[in-house]
């Protein structure tokens, strides 16, 4: 049986809010965790079949052209050297999240340095890594721009947006800011880097790969290879991390099936760190130029938001900067533009919160510019700006608590104790307190879930992944609270097409979304125990394997009498996320000190405030947050890809050269959830978490170094050479 | 990775005859395998001989060349006379790799100019008369001081730079016997020549490295970096300061992520010895520790760093006020 919900209207019913069992929201442990500390869970890399051999990718050292000969004959005569493949369907970069078809395949045209060209198959790794260093191969060479500075952007229409007279508004403003930021190229760098290994059996073939979206990858990875969906299986039951940079399928995936139907054998795949940078998604750099007008009470009249970006020619994707900014502040005069710099530079793509992540972080930051310009408290500026409803469509929000969450934030960071820039000194180090608001879209995708309830318990079963972020913990929770059973009494099956599609791990969608599916079968099997009690679903009372309707109770297990209930729940967005602007909302607090030496900035506090619905696991759901916030640490003082200014490629390619925030760098963070609702987002009222953090918490900091020692770093990251005051 | 032939020396003697590349630690000989930027045939690992004592030698102390970096920065003698030589060790990589990096593995580590590890771009130090991509690249992390237009590589390590303001000394066992190779003679600039680095010729082995009496005074290392751990200085300073009625009776001064060497510039030390600290003072030295300085576009901000953190650190040596 199939229970099917378009999401049309809002569901305020707050059916969770009375079942029985009282598991959801509570910090469950991961239900994984024990296999990942003991190194049980197998990851995409770390199956053997047996007879399987080892491919490596070759990179191209051009950056555009045409690969026009490849001496095989050094790299063959190589000890365990197997062959060498340039299939024309191998793909040049990955396929962005939820795309329908494959990326683009042949690897014989380059089009950014670091492009795979070759696959190189031997029996051992290092043998084939040796062979693909021993290819000898010739290029034919087009000059290409890498850099975006250099070339005419393109300038999509349908991504411009103007209103009233922004120019006039500046002109006429009591307070006006017109500044411009630079953010560079970021990588989504998760901890297990991209593999595949793929068997065939007959015309089917089946990939174990590190992947994010399993339905849709399937369809790529099929299309890729000229096969049919039914005739690929992707497994993915664990997942080292994504960050988007495994939404879609990458050239491991296409080269390790054609590989393995090449040899007969299985062939496993594996990008080394260094692949990652040169290969995977980058997040794109960006220019952004923030206008802003003000009346002298710190009202806005205008709000103006310009962002360059890059990808390479044909690219669909580009970095949706400006997403969040027609929708989160008022003003009466606007103008958004978007352009995109067509360079040779690797493929550009979703990375963690695309858009807002650097988007939120500028525009913020900008804030701070023009508080400090009219002398308003910045916590206050902003509450003076936020709409009543959506500014331009008119619509209503489905709620907006971003004045909620500032001043929670405000009250628990002990932000009155703010003082000017270079007032308080404490030793060598300048202290100072940042603030930003925290803003993501929310979405809800089309998601499917199979719930079977026995006698023994019950299972759940969905090729929705487990990227780390506590999918497998909150089924569970969500199964065991509407069928009333203990946890330990709910399996979780993830990561296998042959399970029914889910929404996939993106956006922050995937637990609302996969989350639903599993509410919504669930509550089909509480509909057929209902029936069997004689009460409707809404008097039915399920806990610890009990179903309970006025004063009696019986044991499911009678109720079941040996038989296996089963439902599928599948939900699709409807007609309710057109009514209402639905966004998920927070605040950002950040305290650090810089030294007045050397322009050091350390980090000393963090505090995030969120309204993001209901939250399902206090303890996965604020891991969630806290590695947004290291995120937005990492953006603001840290991280960044230098691009060589003459081939576009990645220079600092590896982890000592890439810098994520080490554990020094990361102090005490707080996250607090406010209490939240949203019957917009569907039966369970629950939103997407995983990326709000990120959303602004860079511009804390940033704000918060200008407030320490009045330096303002409008080219990210803050390394200390552009701090030193 | 290529293929190698694998033993282990049973005695200094059998590793000095094996002419072959040792590995120690091998945190930096491993990655260079991998990427073949170091082919060696064969591999002797010395990590097993009897090197890994500190011992008193004289006056000072003798470091055995397997003694691993965190065992270094924890003993008490160095944290007692030389805590400089401790703070350099404690500022360098992670906890993980200070427990596998050796001594002489730290002395000797590769440059990490980002084309050196990278074969599909030119390099002088790798391929000599290949050319050297940094110039024209991504420098951010290159030298400024002692460079030439062949090679603009920094010497990355930490430790070496304590040593050099220790006046250390390493005792390399070569065919002609054992020599005493002061750390000021011990590295060569790149000049023409950017893949010859240091003194040692081919299967010397660094059996210790000693250190002189103690100097006493105040012993500061102060790096900045990128992030607050686990990255590479982008300048670093150690300093040996000894202060006697007023005035700064001498100091050691040597810097780090400035040179294809640990840096040491005499005329400064002496520019301060006899003088009463101030910041006019330290400006002067700094001058003189800059001069002849060849920034690149993405590095020329190493000098100022380089002027305020000598002038902070040796503000604290010298115990003082925080300098407005
Ligand atoms: C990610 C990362 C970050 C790092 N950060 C820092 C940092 O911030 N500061 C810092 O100072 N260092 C840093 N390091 C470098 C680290 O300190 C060195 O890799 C380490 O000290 C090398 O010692 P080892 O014993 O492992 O050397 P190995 O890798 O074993 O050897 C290095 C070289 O020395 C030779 N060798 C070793 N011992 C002898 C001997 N006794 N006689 C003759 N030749 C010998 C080897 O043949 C080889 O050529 C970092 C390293 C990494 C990987
Ligand atoms: S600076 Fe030296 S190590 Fe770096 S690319 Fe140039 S020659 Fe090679």
């Amino acid at each position: 049986m199939t229970r099917h919900r378009k999401i049309d209207h809002p569901d305020n019913d707050n059916r969770l809010d009375s079942m029985a069992q009282g598991v959801l929201g509570k910090p469950v442990d991961r239900l994984e965790g024990p296999l990942k500390v003991s190194g049980l869970a197998t990851y995409a890399s770390e199956a053997r079949p047996s007879g399987m051999a080892h491919g490596v990718l070759v990179r191209a050292t051009i950056t555009k052209g045409r690969v026009v000969g490849i001496d095989r004959q050094a790299a063959l005569a190589l000890p365990g050297v197997m062959t060498v493949i340039t299939d024309p369907r191998m793909v040049r970069y990955p396929a962005q999240g939820m795309a329908g078809k494959g990326p683009k395949a042949g690897p014989d045209v380059v089009d950014y340095h670091g492009q795979p060209i070759a696959l190189v198959v031997a029996e051992g790794f290092e043998q084939a890594r040796h062979a693909a260093k021993a290819l000898r191969i010739t290029y034919e060479e087009e000059p290409a721009p890498t850099d975006p500075d250099t070339v005419t952007p393109e300038v999509p229409d349908a991504k411009q947006k103007a209103q009233g007279d922004l120019d006039a508004a500046i002109r006429d403003a009591a307070f006006s800011v017109d500044c411009t930021y630079t953010t560079p190229t970021l990588m989504a760098v998760a901890m297990e880097p991209h593999a595949a290994i793929a068997e065939w059996d007959g015309d089917r073939v089946t990939v174990r790969a590190a992947l994010q979206m399993l339905a849709s990858d399937r369809k790529q990875l099929a299309d890729a290879l000229g096969v049919g969906p039914e005739q690929v299986r992707l497994l993915a039951p664990y997942v080292g991390g994504g960050f988007g940079s495994k939404l879609g399928i990458a050239p491991e995936a296409v080269a390790a099936a054609i590989a393995a139907k090449e040899l007969g054998v299985p062939v496993s795949v594996a990008l080394t760190r260094m692949q990652e940078f040169d290969i995977t998604h980058r997040r794109s750099e960006s220019r952004q130029r923030v206008l802003l007008a003000a009346g002298a009470d710190g009202v806005l009249t205008g709000i103006g938001h310009e962002a360059l970006v890059s990808n390479l020619p044909d690219s669909p994707f580009s970095e949706p900067v400006t997403q969040a900014t027609p929708f989160t502040y008022q003003a009466a005069h606007r103008r958004i533009a978007h352009r995109i710099a067509r360079v040779h530079r690797s493929c550009a793509g979703s990375v963690r919160a695309p858009g807002e992540a650097i988007g939120v972080t500028v525009f913020e930051a900008a804030l701070d510019e023009l508080a400090e310009a009219a002398g308003i408290d910045p916590v206050e500026l902003r509450l003076r700006n936020i709409p009543d409803r959506e500014p331009g469509t008119g619509r209503p929000y489905s709620v907006n608590r971003l004045g909620d969450c500032l001043r929670e934030g405000a009250h628990r960071f002990g932000w009155n104790q703010r003082r000017a820039p270079k007032e308080r000194l404490e030793g060598e180090w300048f202290i100072g307190m940042g603030m930003a608001a925290a803003v993501r879209v929310n979405m809800l995708i089309e998601s499917r879930a199979r719930v079977t309830l026995t006698e023994d318990g019950a299972k759940v079963e969905t090729d929705m992944t487990d990227i780390g972020t506590g999918t497998y913990t909150i089924l569970r929770q969500i199964a065991a609270e509407m069928l009333g059973l203990p946890v330990d009494l709910v399996e979780v099956h993830l990561g296998d097409t042959d399970f029914p599609p889910a929404a996939g791990s993106g956006g922050s969608f995937g637990a609302a979304s996969s989350g639903t599916s599993v509410y919504l079968a669930c509550e089909d099997i509480r509909a057929r125990i209902a029936e069997r009690m004689g009460c409707t679903d809404a008097e039915l009372r399920l806990q610890d394997g009990r179903a309970s309707f006025r004063n009696d109770t019986r044991e499911l297990r009678e109720l079941l009498a040996g038989e296996v209930l089963v439902a599928e729940g599948h939900v699709e967005p409807g007609d309710a996320e057109k009514q209402a602007r639905q966004a998920t909302w927070g605040a950002h607090f950040a305290e650090v000190a810089v030294s007045r030496h050397t322009g050091e900035v350390r980090v000393r506090r963090m505090l995030g405030v969120f309204a993001c619905g209901r939250i399902l696991n206090e303890k996965t759901a604020r891991s969630q947050c806290l590695g947004g916030m290291t995120f937005g640490i990492g953006m603001a003082l840290t991280e960044g890809v230098e691009h060589d200014p003459r081939t576009g490629h990645i220079v600092n390619r590896d982890l000592a050269g890439y810098h994520l925030p080490s554990h020094a760098d990361v102090p005490e963070q707080d996250v607090v959830f406010l209490p939240d609702r949203d019957g917009f987002a569907g039966p369970m009222q629950a939103k997407g978490i995983g990326e709000l953090g990120i959303c602004g918490a860079g511009g804390a900091v940033l704000n918060a170094i200008y407030n320490a020692c009045g330096v303002r770093v409008r080219d990210l990251p803050a390394t200390p050479d552009k701090v030193m005051p | 990775m290529r293929e190698f032939q694998y033993s282990r020396a049973t005695s200094v003697a059998d590793a000095v005859a094996s002419g072959a590349t040792f590995i120690a630690g091998g945190t930096n000989l491993l990655d260079l395998m991998k990427h073949e930027i170091a082919v060696p045939g064969r591999v002797v690992d010395i990590s097993r001989l009897d090197l890994d004592r500190i011992e008193p030698e004289g006056e000072g102390l003798r470091i055995g060349a397997l003694v691993r970096n965190s065992d270094l920065a924890a003993d008490h003698r160095v944290r007692q006379s030389y805590p400089v030589l401790s703070r350099a060790l404690l500022a360098g990589a992670s906890g993980q790799l200070r427990n596998m990096a050796t001594t002489g593995g730290n002395l000797l580590q590769r440059t990490r100019c980002p084309y050196f590890y990278d074969t599909a771009m030119p390099c002088n130090k790798r391929e000599p008369g290949a050319g050297c991509s940094a110039i024209g690249g991504v420098n951010r992390m290159n030298a400024v001081l002692g460079v030439s237009d062949q090679c603009i590589a920094a010497h990355p390590s930490d430790m070496a730079v304590a040593m050099m303001a220790l006046d250390a000394v390493v005792e390399v066992e070569g065919a002609s016997g054992t020599r005493r190779i002061p750390i000021t003679e011990f590295y060569r600039l790149p000049g023409d020549t950017p893949h010859m680095e240091t003194a040692l010729d081919r299967g010397d082995l660094i059996t210790a490295v000693l250190l002189p009496a103690p100097k006493g005074g105040e012993h500061r290392y102060r790096k900045v970096r990128d992030r607050a751990s686990y990255a590479f200085a982008l300048v670093s300073v150690a300093a040996v300061v000894r202060m006697e009625g007023g005035v700064i009776a001498d100091a050691a001064l040597a810097f780090g992520g400035l040179a294809p060497m640990p840096w040491r510039v005499s005329a400064a030390e002496d520019a301060l010895q006899g003088q009463p600290p101030s910041p006019a003072l330290f400006d002067r030295a700094a001058d003189l520790v800059l001069s002849g300085a060849q920034p690149q576009e993405d590095n020329a901000f190493k000098l100022p760093m380089a002027r305020r953190v000598l002038a902070a650190t040796l503000a604290d040596a010298c115990r003082m006020e925080d300098p407005q």
